[in-house]
């Protein structure tokens, strides 16, 4: 049985990067899974006990994706008002926390989707922690590899352009007081650290978004932290209730001390 | 759905050529080799033009069975010496043909081309090792081949046996804008195209006889492959119309075909796929729900559709949604 680290540092990867491809992984056995499951659980939530659910959280990923650097995930709570935080865990990426969304006041928790890199056949687990502190979860089995390795763009210094810029679609038909759902889009090659410079042959130290704020006024929708396993150009929809006075507005930050801020009006940008 | 047929591993043992074609398929690059479960073998030259031969290849992905002769290949005897294109899509793959040229011509085998980054039309290069050829490619092959190349020997190792995959051979000659090559009174013209199926792709005109050798730029029956560039593509695709040629060697289809019709097809899968990938960012519809719905219409046109489609979807969304 292999269990990789789970410690491993964000400069741990960028130092070390793993092997291009672990075709290894592709042949764990369900106990081996379980076990490096349960290891993960225990690194990120301690003692606390993780009850199975099919109502509280669900999981919307491709069977197998298409593209292992971009594989699209809808996280959806139906019981919204119960939901305090929820956690995106692949298990068998090299980092395996590849999202913590805690909702705030202006937050309408019913439904979240982030693309994220899949580096091998992994176990992908969504973690919902409700108000009153418990944990309830469920998991999904994708088949994809390499996505954590895949070049982001022709050369560095092309996936750097534009780095920071932000953009932010709402979908139509939200009323005042209503629930809106928004698309958030930042530009950010979001290097994991096992991506290859093509010019230098060397691979490009990691540098991610590992905050994003995202609030309407002074309310707050979201924090969110991230790992490696966010897609180049991370793209987030989420809904929020836009009561009272706007704007929305954005902070982000990543792995490098890049900070970027910027404010939509919900009003006219659509 | 063939994809179907595929993810039933449970009642036999998935097969580790299933699961290279699944891993390739999935592992964030194109790879234009899936295996199929009765591949055919490799069929045999059909001379185009004169001493032009070109082997079709399958609409299939890369088996032990077809040995990754998957791509049209071929070869030009001048009065000097033999230019092959593509370099074939494993050492098998590239040992039959050498074989097939000795064949019909003792001429030294002085250049080899790799049209772009793809397996199926890079990894029989070794198999022209003893011929030391120049081996030419586009200038970001390179790149390209360091980033990728050991994950596609890996994949194809697997399907088809380490010792019978090859491995991967970097080009000797860089192709910056366009080059000519004369291999005795026949000139032929390479031009390194701008990111299109790839970002690195290399099209061949002969001169004498006006035909055109797009490789990947041009897919004819099996389903494009979008690894590039989507506007970049249909871009470049203006350009060659621009050669006014009647005749090309598609990278997959026929050995020949009409080039305005096998454009005009190609044409209209790439506009489809970016006009209806345009209005679903526009209307605001997510990324795994455009990959299912855009480009239905293109389905009963192409082999292999189901396997490519939606992948091509998410790279055309995502070059997209920025603009």
């Amino acid at each position: 049985m292999k269990i990789l680290p789970l410690a491993l540092s964000v400069a741990l990867i960028g130092a070390t990067p793993a092997p291009y491809v672990v075709a290894a992984d592709t042949t764990a056995t369900s106990d081996e899974r379980a076990a490096r499951w349960k290891a993960i659980a225990q690194y990120i939530f301690g003692d606390r006990k993780i009850e199975p659910t099919d109502t509280l959280i669900k999981l919307d990923a491709p069977e197998r994706a298409e593209d292992a650097a971009l594989m699209p995930v809808t996280l959806t709570m139906p019981e919204k008002d119960k939901i305090k935080s929820v956690y995106l865990v692949i298990d068998d990426n090299p980092s395996p926390l590849a999202a913590h969304v805690s909702f705030g006041p202006a937050a309408d928790p019913g439904s979240l989707q982030l693309r994220v890199r899949v580096d091998t056949y992994t176990n992908v687990h969504a973690v919902a922690e409700t108000r009153d502190g418990r944990l309830f979860g469920t998991v999904a089995f994708v088949k994809a590899s390499g996505g954590c390795s895949a070049p982001v763009a022709s050369s560095d210094d092309e996936a750097m352009q534009g780095i920071g810029e932000m953009r932010m679609k709402f979908a139509e038909g939200a009323g005042p007081g209503k629930s809106m759902q928004a698309t958030l889009m930042v530009r950010h090659p979001n290097f994991s650290g096992m991506q290859m410079n093509q010019l230098t042959r060397n691979y490009t130290p990691s540098r991610y978004i590992d905050k994003l704020s995202v609030s309407y006024g002074d309310r707050k929708i979201f924090d969110l932290d991230a790992d490696i396993s966010l897609s180049t150009n991370p793209v987030i929809t989420f809904s929020f209730v836009p009561e009272g006075k706007g704007p929305l507005k954005v902070i982000a930050s990543d792995t490098k001390n890049g900070r970027w801020e910027q404010s939509f009006d919900t009003t006219t940008t659509n | 759905m063939l994809r179907d047929a595929f993810s039933q591993p449970r009642s036999k043992p998935a097969s580790a050529v299933l699961v290279t074609r699944r891993e390739a398929l999935t592992c964030g690059f194109c790879l234009c080799c899936l295996p199929s479960p009765a591949g055919a073998a490799p069929r045999g030259l059909t001379e185009v033009g004169p001493d032009i031969f070109v082997r079709s290849g399958l609409h299939e992905e890369a088996t032990l069975a077809n040995a990754g002769g998957i791509a049209n290949i071929g070869f030009i005897v001048g009065r000097d010496s033999v230019l092959v294109t593509d370099s074939c899509g494993s050492l098998v793959d590239g040992q039959w043909l050498r074989a097939e040229i000795r064949k019909r011509t003792d001429k030294p085998i002085r250049h080899v081309l790799i049209t772009h980054v793809h397996p199926d039309h890079s990894f029989g290069a070794a198999a022209f090792a003893e011929d030391q050829p120049a081996i030419i490619g586009h200038h970001a092959l390179r790149a390209a081949l360091e980033a990728r190349g050991e994950f596609y020997r890996k994949r194809l190792a697997e399907a088809l046996g380490p010792d019978r995959a090859g491995v991967v051979v970097y080009p000797t000659e860089e192709v910056r804008d366009g080059i000519e090559i004369d291999l005795g009174v026949r000139v032929l013209r390479l031009i390194a195209h701008g990111r299109a199926h790839t970002d690195c792709d290399l099209s061949m005109l002969d001169v004498e006889t006006g035909l055109l050798f797009p490789a990947d730029l041009l897919f004819v029956r099996r389903v494009p492959s979008l690894d590039g560039s989507l506007r970049g593509w249909l871009n470049e695709i203006e350009k060659l119309k621009r050669l006014g040629v009647s005749r090309a060697v598609p990278g997959h289809g026929p050995a020949v075909v009409d080039f305005a019709a096998a454009l005009t097809d190609l044409t209209r899968y790439l506009s489809v796929l970016r006009d209806e990938t345009r209005k679903a960012i526009t209307a605001g519809v997510s990324i795994a729900d455009a990959g299912r719905t855009v480009a239905q219409a293109e389905r009963n046109r192409w082999a292999l559709f189901d396997d490519y489609n939606e992948r091509n979807v998410i790279q055309a969304y995502k070059e997209l949604e920025w603009e």
